[in-house]
């Protein structure tokens, strides 16, 4: 068997950056709970330590995560400043304009990944080491243009007005921004975990895909458009409910595309430049069963928002009903290959057509479908 | 051995092996893959076919025989059909029975360190290397395995020392917690399901009602106690009213739920942002005593923000009109009659109106507070690109209150109309607006009712009313004539005539009816010049008209300016369409007095506490069966060297990479000295 190295991310013996971090990180909960303590409710107030809790062990955990997030900080932080209270500024303030205010790094964030897309591919022709790095470089900085859009974006909502303030998940053009960052960032991690930066090749056309859309719903339909929160999506279980629902669709998708790597390997085309099938398919699993483990907790959770808001954990409303069937079709992949032991073309052709039923309970149900969720019709 | 007692051994043994493959294929993952596809697909349906419509909609979209078939498949309400729920039991029982024939073995082996395996069995791992050792090798490996977080058992051999390690065995954990956790979660959401109520309604001991008549008198047979074990149902309330039962909905009628208490509402109220939109739907409810209406409680339920009374929750779901008090004036439009007639209604209900005698119904069905509109124009493109992503809703405003009536002539015919209470700006002028519309599925078409330059509607009222009065038309043609005063008498009673014959017309048909008469008695070669003259004809009577309208209301002759001409311009507008208004009369809204009421969902479901303590072992049991890895380890210690072996439950490339980074530890441990 090929020997395979494989970096083991662990906490191990922390450095110096590791520890500024986590100062950096607790330092500025603090300060946000001195001057915003007041108007926070407890919940609020959970969630911000456990933020700098969780993030402090994740960027531990993960090292390139903490550049990540002082970047996005920094950046975010300045663009904020640079508002000085007033949302005019986002037409004629430079770097607001250009860079800065949602929509134009969200722009830039569509911008990069089609390039890093592109950069990925050439990589993938002329093994050329040199644009594998440029490819991560651009995803990386994709990533980051996306956060501090989403980032400003919450800012921005509250500069309308403080009532119609609200974080930017609540609707499909928000999550689509969701949907390729932590794409991304689930690839991003995968890339240095298993040392191979051609996959991205794969992955990151999702991505593209993604973006396409975004591009799409903005032109086409003003979607970029803050609105303030109907009555039914004001609540705190929103802000778990769909970031659960995005890591688990992110991992999916991360998983079909790997598939489409592990089919084309295993038929000899790329097979010299991909990584061999063992690492494919070692990939595939654990993004899926990533994937199911959120996509548990995401479902979950909108049966209990569902109970606050509808009256009932469980409608069988066409959302909750798709959700339900991604989920056994996981669950039936998870069966076959632990339980049966079974490995091969079957589940790689299994999970790309996984995908396809997850677009459907994503997209196809807004679109074909009629139900309670509002959210997001198209 | 008599015959007899073998053949019973073999029936007695046959029937073992029946029950025992029975047994083995329910507990079996081919059956729970099935299952899981027949349940999937099973679910597609449902969400393709919109579920519990009424019947009637069905019957429309499908036609009569695959209403029948379809309704006997149960596919309007998939979900709480035999079938479906058959399946269900299937998946629960299946996975009680895969518990069952695992968890001994899995128990078994958490515990077990298999600290007995022989080096044969041992050398058959795939997983196994071989290092040189040393004397003080066994207390070193033992350090080893405590610090990295490994427990073990010692088994001292002839040759040498067994250790038997093994880590993550929580994994196993894993498996009975997720799989015990979709037991609990069916069996609460069945507690919660309408089982029971199937159930009595199929051996007839309940019966659903499909007659539209006041709750009071639905029979017993049709209501359910409040000690009904649990229940969803919907209830309107007006303000001011309260309500002690709620109705269940089911196939194409319901059920009447009896509630432990009752609710009033006190007030229902909308709040908004800054910019417009609705922000809270809330209701004020007082909770009172069933029997004795002691009020017991106050509080305030919005959308996500229930109330949970006696184990019943109460939810904001909708939001209506609960019966608003509309003043009103009617004008009566297609005669010569120009004053108004007081008039009233309360919405939901219906008061009836004469008109020429004619008996009319009018249905009053809604009534809106306000109306937000845009002018619906688009953002320039370039907004897209960057800078600001902010609602532009400048152009949002509020337009004030509606109501909406039918009016029902004796023959059952009906038209529907949606009336503004205030003046619209439209292209710079005022109107009164007036919607139309004879079936529901049409947008309403609009007629506009122009302000005078007082700002009132009795100028077009009173210009209607001359205009539509016949025995008027020779003094408006006199009046035309003295104005452009031809040369020639004969000229002069040709006009005179000819103006009475436009204002007849008009006065019968609107500008439809001179169009027609254009059509059929002009060659087509100078109807162009004939509407031209008959326009300007119209405009000059219309301009007379008023002014006799006005000096019979002792009002100063009207002024000669662009607003005059756009006002007699829109009212010939307004008169032509009031032709195709469908109705005599026009009901403007004066004053009103509003009462809302809202729509509230309650539910009793004492299932769901089961299904979130099940919801919760299954998080814990997933991230248990992904994220804790089972491993074992045995180091077989002999005085000159370690065998050492690994296994796992997932072989995973970090298994290979962990027994790759062991081997490396204990070859190194095997060196030091
Ligand atoms: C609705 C029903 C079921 C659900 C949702 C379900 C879910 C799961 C999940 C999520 C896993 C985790 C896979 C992993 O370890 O990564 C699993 C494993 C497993 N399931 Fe099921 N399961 C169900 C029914 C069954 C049934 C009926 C059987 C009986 C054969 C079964 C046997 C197993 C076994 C043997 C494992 C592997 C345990 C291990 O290797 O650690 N499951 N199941």
């Amino acid at each position: 068997m090929q020997t395979l190295s494989l970096s083991n991310p662990s906490i191990g013996r922390l450095s110096l950056f590791d520890w500024i971090y986590a100062v950096l990180l607790w330092a500025g909960a603090l300060y946000a709970f001195n001057a915003y303590g007041a108007y926070m409710d407890s919940y609020e107030k959970t969630f911000l330590f456990g933020f700098a809790a969780g993030f402090s062990v994740l960027g531990w955990y993960w090292k390139p995560l903490r550049t990540l997030i002082i970047t996005i900080a920094a950046v975010s932080l300045f663009a904020i400043n640079d508002y000085h209270g007033d949302l005019g500024r986002a037409q004629h303030a430079f770097f607001l304009k250009f860079m800065l205010a949602s929509q134009s790094a969200i722009m830039w964030m569509s911008t990069l990944f089609v390039l890093a897309t592109l950069t990925y591919w050439l990589a993938l022709a002329t093994r050329s080491t040199f644009a594998g790095q440029v490819a991560s470089g651009l995803t990386w900085s994709a990533t980051a243009m996306g956060l501090i859009g989403l980032i400003v974006r919450w800012y921005e909502s509250y500069l309308i007005s403080p009532d119609v303030g609200h974080i930017p998940i609540s609707n499909l053009y928000e999550v689509f921004v969701l949907f390729s960052i932590i794409t991304a960032l689930l690839y991003l991690y995968y890339e240095q975990r298993y040392q191979n930066r051609l996959l991205g090749a794969f992955v990151l056309p999702i991505i593209t895909a993604a973006v396409g859309f975004l591009l799409w719903y903005t032109f086409d339909r003003q979607a970029e458009n803050i609105q303030p929160l109907v009555p039914a999506l004001q609540s705190y279980w929103m802000k778990l409910h769909v970031p659960a629902n995005f890591i688990g669709y992110g991992s999916f998708s991360l998983a079909a595309m790997v598939a489409v790597a592990w089919l084309m390997v295993n038929r000899g085309i790329l097979a010299t430049r991909l990584p061999p099938l063992e690492v494919l398919d070692d990939l595939m699993y654990k993004s899926i069963a990533v994937g199911f483990g959120f996509f548990t907790i995401a479902t979950i959770l909108g049966a209990m928002w569902a109970a606050e808001a509808w009256g009932g954990y469980w409608s069988w409303d066409p959302k909750e009903t798709w959700a339900l069937i991604v989920w056994l079709n996981y669950a039936a992949w998870l069966h076959i290959r632990l339980v049966k032991g079974l490995r091969g073309a079957f589940l790689a052709w299994w999970a790309v057509v996984g995908l396809f039923v997850t677009i459907f309970a994503f997209l196809g149900v807004n679109m074909f479908l009629s139900g309670l969720h509002s959210y997001g019709t198209l | 051995m008599s015959p007899f007692y073998t053949s019973k051994i073999a029936t007695n043994m046959s029937q073992r092996t029946v029950s025992r493959s029975f047994y083995e294929l329910l507990s079996s993952m081919r059956f729970a893959i099935s299952l899981f596809t027949i349940l999937a697909i099973a679910s597609v349906v449902g969400t393709v076919l919109k579920q519990n419509q009424p019947y009637t909609d069905y019957i429309i979209k499908f036609g009569q025989f695959w209403f029948v078939a379809f309704k006997a498949l149960g596919l309007f309400d998939v979900y709480h059909t035999g079938w479906f729920i058959v399946i269900l039991a299937f998946l629960v029982l299946s996975t009680s029975l895969c518990i069952w024939r695992n968890w001994p073995a899995m128990l078994r082996d958490m515990r077990s360190y298999r600290e007995s395996a022989t080096e044969q069995s041992l050398r058959h791992f795939h997983h196994q290397a071989e290092f040189p050792a040393h004397a003080n090798s066994v207390s070193q490996l033992r350090t080893y395995l405590t610090t990295q977080g490994w427990k073990y058992r010692e088994d001292t051999r002839a040759d040498g020392i067994l250790l038997a390690a093994k880590r993550g065995s929580a994994n196993r954990l894993g498996y009975l917690l997720t799989h015990s956790a979709i037991v609990l979660i069916c069996i609460g959401g069945l507690v919660d399901g309408n089982l029971p109520l199937q159930f009595q309604e199929a051996i007839g001991t309940k019966k659903i009602e499909t007659r539209d008549i006041p709750a009071s008198e639905v029979p017993p047979i049709s209501r359910l106690s409040a000690n009904n074990l649990s229940f969803r149902g919907d209830v309107t309330i007006p303000e001011g009213s309260s309500a002690d039962i709620i109705f269940i909905n089911s196939g194409d009628g319901y059920l009447v739920q009896e509630l432990p208490f009752r609710i009033a509402l006190d007030k229902f109220f909308i709040e908004h942002y800054t910019t417009g939109q609705p922000k809270s739907f809330a209701s004020n409810i007082t909770i009172l005593d069933k029997s004795t209406g002691k009020p017991l409680l106050h509080h305030t339920i919005k959308v996500n923000h229930p109330l949970v009374y006696d184990g019943v929750a109460i939810y904001q779901a909708s939001f209506g009109d609960g019966g608003t008090r509309l003043r009103l004036n009617g004008w009566n439009v297609l005669n010569s009659n120009n004053q108004p007639f007081p008039f009233g209604g309360v919405v939901h209900e219906r008061s009836s109106l004469a008109s020429d005698n004619l008996p009319l119904t009018v249905e009053f069905t809604e009534f809106h507070p306000f109306n937000i509109e845009g002018s619906g124009d688009a953002k320039p493109q370039a907004a897209h690109l960057g800078g600001n992503a902010v609602a532009d809703n400048k152009d949002l405003h509020n337009v004030g209150p509606s109501f909406e009536y039918k009016i029902r002539a004796a023959d059952g015919t009906a038209h529907a109309y949606n009336n503004y209470m205030l003046p619209v700006q439209i292209d710079k002028r005022w109107f009164v607006v007036s919607g139309m519309r004879s079936s529901p599925a049409e947008p309403y078409r609009y007629v506009r009712f122009p302000l005078d330059p007082d700002a009132t509607l009795t100028g077009f009222m009173s210009l209607r009313a001359v205009l539509m009065n016949p025995t008027l038309y020779p003094e408006i043609a006199q009046r035309v004539t003295n104005v452009i005063m031809p040369d020639n008498p004969t000229a002069r009673a040709q006009l005179t005539d000819s103006t009475i014959k436009v204002l007849t017309l008009f006065g019968q048909g609107g500008f439809k009816a001179l169009s027609d008469f254009i059509e059929q008695r002009v060659p087509a070669d100078q109807r162009d010049r004939a509407a031209e003259t008959y326009l300007k004809i119209l405009e000059m009577c219309a301009w007379q008209a008023w002014g006799m309208a006005r000096s019979d209301a002792h009002l100063s002759p009207p002024v000669a300016n662009e607003a005059s001409g756009w006002f007699l311009r829109d009212s010939l507008n307004a008169i032509s369409d009031l032709f195709f208004y469908g109705s005599p009369v026009y009901l403007q809204l004066s004053a009103f007095d509003q009462v809302q009421s809202s729509g509230f969902q309650l539910t009793r479901s004492p299932g769901k506490n089961i299904v979130y303590f099940g919801s919760f072992l299954l998080v814990l049991g997933v991230f248990a069966m992904f994220f804790i890895h089972e491993r074992r380890l045995w180091l077989l210690v002999r005085p000159d060297r370690i065998l050492c072996t690994m296994s796992g439950n997932r072989l995973t490339l970090d298994f290979e990479n962990e027994f790759r980074q062991r081997c490396q530890d204990i070859a190194r441990i095997g060196k030091e000295s």
